[in-house]
């Protein structure tokens, strides 16, 4: 599976640049002197102890969070404090939550359809039409009329997938997308996740499933302290770490 | 030995227990009551004191119902009739019907005008209170204010029309705007509005007498009528305002967050029944003289702002309710702040908030009767004034104060019960 991994084509073209960027929660340091490239097609994993920022980075590229220092620019478009760059840049990057955070009030296939409608002008039928496309997808199209209390967490993480993936978003992001689901749950998720990757689609993924990093990543993500301690490829990053924070994490994740 | 132990101890199940019903003796009306009637000595002796109780107000209370009279024409005519008897008078809720309900000044042969506005109240409200009802109805719940405002005040119905026409032509300029900003949509639609009402005003002055019904002023309006009024009115338009001083407050501008601040914890602090005197007297300074500025509206606008308050503090507790992740994943989708707030935020934040907005609804029905202390004659007001003062009815106080009572718990009973059917119906979350 790796090597099928591998075979997905990485464009020249860059999806997210990141440059110097600092960010405070008061005068807290959270972020510090982040320099990334992301490449279309490239699957990122991000990996790191709690606390060390990585849910922070991800948050920052769709302006959840504010940055204070520094640049990102997403799809050529510039994240300043313009409401419209933001919204443009939110609509093409779909976005994934720990907690699904579905609309609770709105049936599944609602939940799928009012993005596409409100934000995109879709019209409701074509809306429609989408999202069951995307339902199917991800194996729940007989859900639709349900509402997300109604479905297992798994299942919610799946609609939540399929919600972000209706907006044709151009790069994913998603923010341990497994961690709040029960071990039975998680494969179905990740399944559907290797099948996007497949498809070719940027992710950038903070995640402690290593075995989906071995699988799916083209470059792992070390974070610590707010910073990127370490990225390298998949089997490079796990068979031979550099840094002692690296060799120290991965010990203690991959020790039983 | 060994063997058989073996195949106590190793089991496979291979067919499920399907679900039963519980035993006869764990359901029904037996277990009931001895679960909550006689679960022990101490609870039977406190049953057995209560029955006695309410057997000695039924016994005594129901001669006073049943020997009631409902036909004669005075406090004195009555008690001749009830002969020494224990009775009630309730002669005189059917004399003066038509005071409760509409106050004495309002002209007797236009009294079909207001109840029709009320029955039609009940058409218009059905819409809005249950949501499958048809949504075409909701037009004519557009129509219903405008409707009962030229029924129950009479003069042209050019005024209501013009009314209307001014929020049709707002609304649609708006719409045509909206697409480019919230903000131009809005100013757009209030300046075509505007502009109807002013065109509109030289229709209404050009032909006073079109399909008028006889003019009523407001200082005529009594009776329950003058609060079931002030109570739609002030609801209606109190939700609105709550609403929007509720998003005010939260909002990250600082000016617009201070506005709402001041005006929410200003009018908190402060007793109704002086916003109420203010509406009554002072209002009259500031305005020009010469101006006659309504009294209903002066006391709507106070009542309305005063709930308005109340509302916005109810809703805010709705929004701080809601986990931050819904807000982050409309915002993760694209939309902007009035689409989040419109489809998101505010459908879930108005569900939690029900309980406490029926609250404030309720109380703010019943303190419509505290007009009475500034000379409106509403249904309190009219029983303490006009009709115990009357010399037929002088000293008729339970029957009254009852029916005042029973009157005014029939809807807020109605308004609580219906909230809790709304909460159920909008329970999506099954959990």
């Amino acid at each position: 599976m790796a090597e099928q991994a591998q075979e997905l084509t990485v464009s020249d073209e860059v999806a997210i640049q990141i440059n110097n960027m600092n960010k405070w929660y008061g005068s807290f340091h959270v972020l510090r002197d982040i320099d990334l490239t992301v490449y279309r097609g490239e699957r990122i994993v991000i990996a790191g102890p709690s606390g060390s920022g990585k849910s922070t980075l991800i948050r920052c590229i769709n302006a959840l969070e504010e940055h204070q220092k520094g640049s990102i620019t997403v799809d050529g478009t510039l994240l300043s404090s313009d409401l419209k760059n933001i919204d443009r840049i939110r609509s093409e990057v779909g976005m994934v939550f720990q907690h699904f955070n579905l609309f609770p009030h709105l049936t599944i296939l609602e939940n799928c359809t009012l993005a596409p409608i409100w934000v995109r002008k879709t019209p409701k039928k074509e809306a429609e039409d989408i999202a069951m496309h995307f339902l199917t997808k991800v194996k729940i199209p007989d859900q639709a009329n349900k509402y997300p209390g109604q479905l297992s967490g798994g299942q919610q993480q799946r609609v939540a997938i399929a919600r972000s993936l209706c907006m044709r978003p151009r790069i994913m992001l998603f923010d341990e997308p497994t961690s709040a689901l029960d071990p039975e749950m998680i494969k179905e998720v990740l399944d559907t996740m290797v099948e996007l990757a497949e498809e070719g689609m940027t992710m950038l993924c903070v995640t402690h499933e290593m075995g989906f990093a071995r699988q799916v990543a083209n470059r792992v993500i070390f974070m610590d302290a707010g910073q990127i301690v370490e990225q390298n490829e998949p089997e490079e990053f796990f068979n031979n770490p550099q840094n002692e924070r690296t060799k120290l994490f991965l010990s203690q994740i991959l020790g039983h | 030995m060994s063997d058989t132990h073996a195949q106590s101890v190793a089991f496979v199940r291979d067919t499920m227990i399907p679900e039963q019903a519980p035993p006869a003796s764990e359901a029904g009306i037996i277990k009931w009551m001895r679960e909550n009637l006689f679960s022990g000595w101490f609870n039977t002796i406190l049953t057995l004191v209560s029955l006695y109780f309410i057997y000695q107000i039924v016994t005594s209370a129901y001669p006073w119902f049943a020997n009631g009279i409902w036909t004669t024409s005075s406090l004195a005519e009555c008690r001749e009739a009830l002969d020494g008897m224990t009775g009630a008078c309730f002669s005189v809720l059917t004399e003066r019907w038509n005071q409760l309900l509409f106050g004495f000044q309002y002209p007797n042969d236009a009294y079909w005008r207001p109840t029709l506005a009320f029955f039609l109240l009940i058409v218009a409200l059905v819409p809005v209170l249950y949501p499958k009802a048809p949504r075409n109805m909701l037009i004519f719940t557009a129509i219903y204010p405008f409707l009962a405002f030229w029924l129950i005040w009479g003069g042209t119905i050019l005024i209501p029309i013009v009314a209307m026409l001014g929020f049709v032509g707002g609304y649609f300029a708006f719409k045509q705007f909206d697409h480019q900003s919230f903000a131009m949509g809005l100013l757009a639609g209030v300046i075509a509005a505007v502009v109807v009402w002013w065109v509109g005003g030289f229709a209404t002055g050009a032909a006073p007498n079109l399909l008028a019904l006889e003019a009523v002023p407001s200082r005529d309006m009594g009776g329950f009528m003058l609060n079931m009024i002030l109570g739609t009115v002030c609801v209606a338009l109190s939700l609105p305002i709550g609403i929007v001083l509720a998003l005010g407050r939260q909002s990250h501008m600082p000016i617009i967050k201070w506005i709402c601040v001041i005006f929410i914890e200003f009018i908190r602090g402060v007793p109704l029944i002086t916003l109420l005197f203010v509406a009554n007297v002072v209002l009259a300074y500031f305005l020009p003289p010469g101006t006659n500025f309504d009294l209903i509206l002066r006391v709507i606008i106070m009542i309305t702002l005063f709930a308005s308050a109340y509302i916005a503090e109810v809703i805010r507790g709705g929004l701080a309710a809601l986990p931050r992740g819904q807000y982050e994943a409309a915002d993760s989708l694209g939309l902007d702040y009035a689409q989040s707030t419109r489809l998101i935020i505010m459908p879930q934040a108005l569900k939690i908030s029900i309980p406490g907005i029926v609250n404030v609804a309720v109380g703010l029905f019943k303190d419509t009767v505290l007009v009475s202390v500034i000379s409106m004659f509403d249904l309190v007001g009219m029983i303490r004034g006009p009709i115990l003062a009357s010399t037929e009815w002088n000293g008729v106080y339970w029957e009254l104060w009852g029916f005042a009572v029973f009157v005014f718990f029939i809807v807020c009973f109605s308004i609580s019960k219906y909230s809790q059917w709304l909460e159920r119906q909008l329970a999506t979350d099954h959990r």
